[in-house]
């Protein structure tokens, strides 16, 4: 275990904790070399993620040095063993670090006297009302105060101060602020950990209290870790309060489906009354995994499991009879589409959407391939193919990047698109790595950017090709001798390692297909390629969209003609009438089959509706940006009538002479792992494996690194790029300009909090998302007669809507942010007018 | 006459004196069931109450602790908030679900140490009969004591501040 901190520093020295002797590396503090050896040192204020600040005074120890001898220096011995002098007063060990022959102890009577006072201190106030708190029964002052405390107070009862229980510190988090110890985990966790200080203390001493300074109250996408860190339950989240109590609880092991990280997440599950007794879903924590989500979630990841409703569930296969759908057996449903299907043959297509798992994936295609239709993803990126050419090397890990290394972030709002893959980034900019950022506006991801190119939406991918140095048929003179761009290009070219981020900020799918090829160059022409922490990540905006491409999906340029010429269409786990062009199409297609857990736009107008499972209802594995293939486990069970997707598949297959594995989704991957050669090594089995992570979290010593859960059911296997035996070769492009013939170019862009369905249905969320909103060049504004927050009425793609204005100073003059699921369908960029009103 | 010199009345006679005493002179100790019942030890333990402060306003705070001692797993608690305008306990928490398994539970009383504010206690009642097993799910209102006065049923509108400690300090808040 020590290697993990070896690796930082090589020099170790020998030291005795409570009579045991240890080896620490130098510098690693006494209650993180105590942890390593398996003595707990109690701790409030410190967590191994965070620079101690040595606030609480829990981690009181005596420490002992040996003596010296003032004249030589000579160490002095007594009984053939070095002396060793303690100092007069104990020390807080969360500050001190070990160094060579020193002597800690903790079980002294000084040292327990020493604790015992604190706790009496920190409980002074406390209201000490555990039967009605969240934290209680995995609280740290609950379980160091039984461990450690003396069951005494000298202090009277009656001159505790009260304090304010019930204060909405945002919409997600309570403060509670009598339970607060003033430990500042959670004010330094906004401040060090997400850079993002929009709570704090005010006041001092006993009056001391946490206030939120930002407007909306507690406005970060982090907001949730809070709750997780703080060592007593002062801070509790909106969907959890009184939920249930923590023994209570069932733990099963999944991963988030928000994005394209992929974090490690436990659902805590029980009875509900008001859920008919059935096991619903109670809370999210963080499942350790140091490689992807480390102990953190971001709070769309955390509260999404409540937009998951029971009544809006379809229950039943639905079959259409004339203008109305009704519920049939599935034999009836299944033998018509398989029916239909193969009267299609060719002219079929399969259309999925980005939250399928990799066994559903693979069991469409094989079905699609057996009719000889296409499979197609309804997805506006692309580059899938290059990421498993050039994607991260196996073995990588962004915590291990730093000095010497590069990171390079295009056209992307990180934060916005992928919260986690942004705090790592951000982490490895503290330890020293380079990051170059080209994007055309600025985002939070700037603040730890060393190099910040300007560029204009549309020049995504001439600057990358510029910064490869790519003369031939491109049109990049314009870039050619930005000082800035060399000097990146530079920096980018001669990094020891180096990794790409590109987004999809501004682009549609062409936009998106030009910049991962010249990503794709760029890494392989600087020698970026197949090691690890070296490669290509598509910072895709669904969980598994990676996995759709590995496992045969493409997205189509022409989706809207392939849908209408199609005799079959099999839409599973998405929602193309959602977007009227789309809409229209389908309505042309002949037969359309929707297989979906809800009763989406697109069932409404199908042929035959099959219901599935939600992913916690079911096994499956999804494919993170970082080609890292997780597992996940069934949470809660599944309605009656409902079948995960491959194994609807495979009951249509079935019907159609092809035989599919259905029965398990483990075995589905057996299969699919023989056909899809980037899979071959893997099995459900390897995927289940773990090893020992550093920080030790999640155990019985919550006290340490809070409420997050020890994974104890997989952390994933990264899959190995092809790259590794083939190089890139560059085709010359032409990357194309956007015009801009109107005044106004709207370009698409990622919020997190935005209108799609997960936000829309969960009432914890609801209070998070703005109202449909576009974002203005203030100069522009200004001409228009706009000011901020008003109503304007825009019109795009023959669609006019009224929405908010929102202005930006950075933005260049005549763009238009369009932000995606935000009321305004948009998919590529294009003109847009706007009216004051 | 061997047969005669046999037979010797007096244990027959003492047989029948003990009758005759018992009779005529030693209190009754049985008990004509189910007209007539005998009252139970102080310490006895039947089906449980949920009780109330003075005020009508209900002891339990939904903390499940009875729950968690219960070692027959036979009682189930759901918390939820209180407000000032629909409030059922002094608290910010209150059980909005309640329910004991009568078949399930040994009658130990261990719910009782557990609770830290005396809300669940166990009463004198003994006669326990379903006929169907879900009738020996005692719920919330089967287990609550009944007001007599209107104003102090639950939930319900309370001036506003007035009870804003997590667990009530006093025996009795007003
Ligand atoms: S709210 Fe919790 S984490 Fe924040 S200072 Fe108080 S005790 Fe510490
Ligand atoms: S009866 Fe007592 S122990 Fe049980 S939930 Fe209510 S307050 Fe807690
Ligand atoms: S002072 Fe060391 S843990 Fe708080």
């Amino acid at each position: 275990m020590t290697e993990v901190l070896e690796e930082k520093t090589t020099k170790l020295v020998n030291l005795t904790i409570d009579n045991l002797e240890i080896t620490a590396p130098e510098g690693t503090l006494i209650v993180d070399a105590a942890k390593l050896a398996g003595i707990d040192i109690p701790v409030f204020c410190y967590h191994p993620k965070m620079e101690p600040v040595g606030m609480c005074r829990m981690c009181l120890v005596d420490v002992g040095m040996p003596m010296r001898d003032r004249d030589t220096g000579e160490t002095i011995m007594e009984k053939g063993k070095p002396k060793i002098q303690f100092g007069r007063e104990l020390q807080t060990g969360c500050t001190v670090s070990v160094s060579e022959g020193m002597v800690v102890v903790g079980y002294t009577e000084k040292v327990k006297k020493g604790r015992q006072d604190i706790l009496e201190f920190l409980l002074s106030s406390h209201p000490l009302d555990c039967p009605i708190c969240d934290k209680g029964g995995e609280c740290p002052l609950q379980n160091l105060t039984i461990g450690y405390g003396s069951g005494e107070s000298r202090f009277d009862l009656e001159e505790k101060q009260h304090l304010a229980k019930h204060v909405p510190l945002g919409d997600l988090i309570w403060l509670d602020r009598e339970r607060c110890i003033q430990c500042a985990r959670c004010t330094r966790f906004q401040d060090e950990i997400v850079d993002q200080p929009v709570i704090g203390f005010q006041n001092r001493g006993r009056k001391l209290q946490i206030v939120t300074f930002s407007e909306p109250g507690f406005d970060s996408y982090w907001s949730g870790n809070t709750s997780d860190i703080c060592p007593v339950g002062a801070l509790t989240t909106a969907d959890f309060r009184f939920g249930a109590r923590p023994w209570e609880m069932q733990a099963s092991a999944s991963v988030c489906n928000q994005c394209s990280v992929n974090c490690n997440i436990t659902f805590n599950t029980r009875r509900e009354a008001k859920s008919g007794g059935d096991l619903v879903i109670k809370r999210a924590m963080p499942r350790q995994n140091e490689e992807v989500n480390e102990v953190w979630l971001c709070d769309k990841g955390r509260f999404a499991y409540t937009s998951v409703k029971k009544d809006d569930r379809l229950t039943q296969p639905l079959i259409r009879e004339g203008e109305t759908l009704v519920e049939t057996t599935w034999e009836k449903a299944l033998d018509l589409v398989a029916e239909k299907a193969k009267e299609a043959g060719k002219e079929m297509v399969s259309l999925v959407g980005g939250r399928l798992s990799n066994e559903d994936y693979f069991n469409i295609n094989q079905l699609t391939a057996h009719l000889g239709g296409k499979s197609l993803l309804n997805s506006e990126m692309a580059g899938g193919d290059l990421v498993s050419q050039v994607g991260l090397g196996t073995g990588s890990n962004i915590a291990d990047m730093g000095q010497g290394d590069a990171i390079l972030i295009v056209a992307s709002d990180l934060e916005e698109e992928a919260p986690l893959f942004w705090l790592r980034v951000k982490q490895a900019a503290e330890r020293g790595a380079e990051v170059i950022i080209a994007n055309a506006r600025e985002t939070r991801a700037d603040r730890f950017a060393k190099y910040k190119i300007r560029i204009a939406f549309g020049q995504e991918t001439a600057v990358i090709l510029s910064m490869a140095g790519a003369k031939e048929g491109i049109a990049v003179e314009f870039l050619a001798d930005d000082a800035k761009v060399k000097a990146a290009a530079k920096v980018f070219s001669e990094a020891n390692n180096a990794v790409i981020y590109y987004g999809s900020d501004g682009l549609g799918l062409s936009g998106s297909e030009e910049l991962s090829k010249a990503c794709a160059f760029l890494l392989s022409e600087t020698k970026h390629t197949g090691r690890p922490n070296n490669g290509l990540v598509a910072v895709w905006n669904k969980a598994n969209l990676q996995g759709a491409w590995d496992m045969g999906f493409r997205p189509s340029e022409t989706l809207a003609a392939d849908l209408k010429n199609a005799k079959f269409a099999y839409v599973v786990g998405n929602d193309p009438a959602s977007k009227d062009i789309l809409e229209k199409s389908l309505k042309d297609t002949d037969f359309v089959v929707v297989q979906d857990v809800r009763l989406s736009e697109t069932a409404e107008i199908a042929d035959v509706v099959l219901p599935a499972q939600v992913y916690t209802e079911r096994e499956g594995t999804y494919t993170s940006a970082e080609r890292r293939v997780q597992r996940f486990y069934p949470a809660v069970p599944a309605p009656e009538m409902t079948k995960p997707d491959y194994k609807i598949t495979a009951k249509i297959a079935k019907r159609l002479d092809l035989s599919l594995e259905k029965i398990a989704a483990s075995l589905v991957f057996l299969d699919l792992a023989e056909k899809v050669a980037d899979y071959a090594e893997l099995d459900y089995v390897r995927l289940a494996e773990v090893t020992e992570q550093w920080p030790i979290i999640g155990r019985d010593d919550l006290f340490y690194g809070g409420t997050s859960y020890q994974n104890t059911q997989g952390l994933g296997k990264q899959i190995s790029p092809a790259i590794e035996t083939e190089t890139i070769k560059y085709e010359a492009f032409v990357p194309s300009v956007l015009s801009k013939k109107d005044e106004f170019l709207a370009v698409p862009v990622t919020t997190l909090y935005d209108r799609g369905s997960t936000m829309l249905s969960s009432e914890v969320l609801q209070p998070r998302i703005a109202d449909p909103y576009v974002i203005l060049n203030t100069a522009d504004a200004e001409k228009l007669g706009v000011e901020a927050g008003v109503q304007i009425s825009v019109k795009l793609n023959g669609k006019t809507a009224n929405v908010t204005a929102k202005l930006d100073d950075s933005l260049a003059k005549g763009i238009v942010l369009v932000p995606r699921s935000m009321g305004i369908p948009i998919s590529d960029p294009g003109s847009i007018t706007i009216k004051a009103k | 006459m061997a047969n005669f010199e046999r037979f010797n009345p007096i244990p027959i006679l003492k047989g029948l004196y003990t009758t005759f005493h018992s009779t005529f002179f030693e209190p009754v100790v049985t008990v004509q069931y189910p007209e007539e019942k005998r009252p139970v030890s102080k310490r006895f333990r039947g089906r449980h109450h949920l009780r109330r402060y003075d005020n009508g306003l209900e002891k339990c705070i939904g903390c499940a602790l009875c729950a968690a001692a219960c070692p027959a797993d036979a009682i189930f608690v759901e918390a939820s908030e209180n407000n000032d305008d629909v409030r059922f306990s002094p608290g910010e928490r209150y059980a909005s679900t309640y329910e004991i398994n009568m078949m399930r539970c040994i009658f130990c009383g261990y719910c009782e140490d557990a609770c830290p504010t005396q809300a669940i206690e166990l009463g004198d009642q003994y006669e326990l009969s379903f006929t169907e097993r879900v009738q020996a799910i005692y719920t919330r209102d089967m287990l609550l004591d009944t007001v007599d006065e209107l104003e102090k049923a639950t939930p319900r509108k309370v001036e506003p501040g007035a009870f804003d400690r997590s667990i009530p300090m006093m025996e009795n808040p007003d």
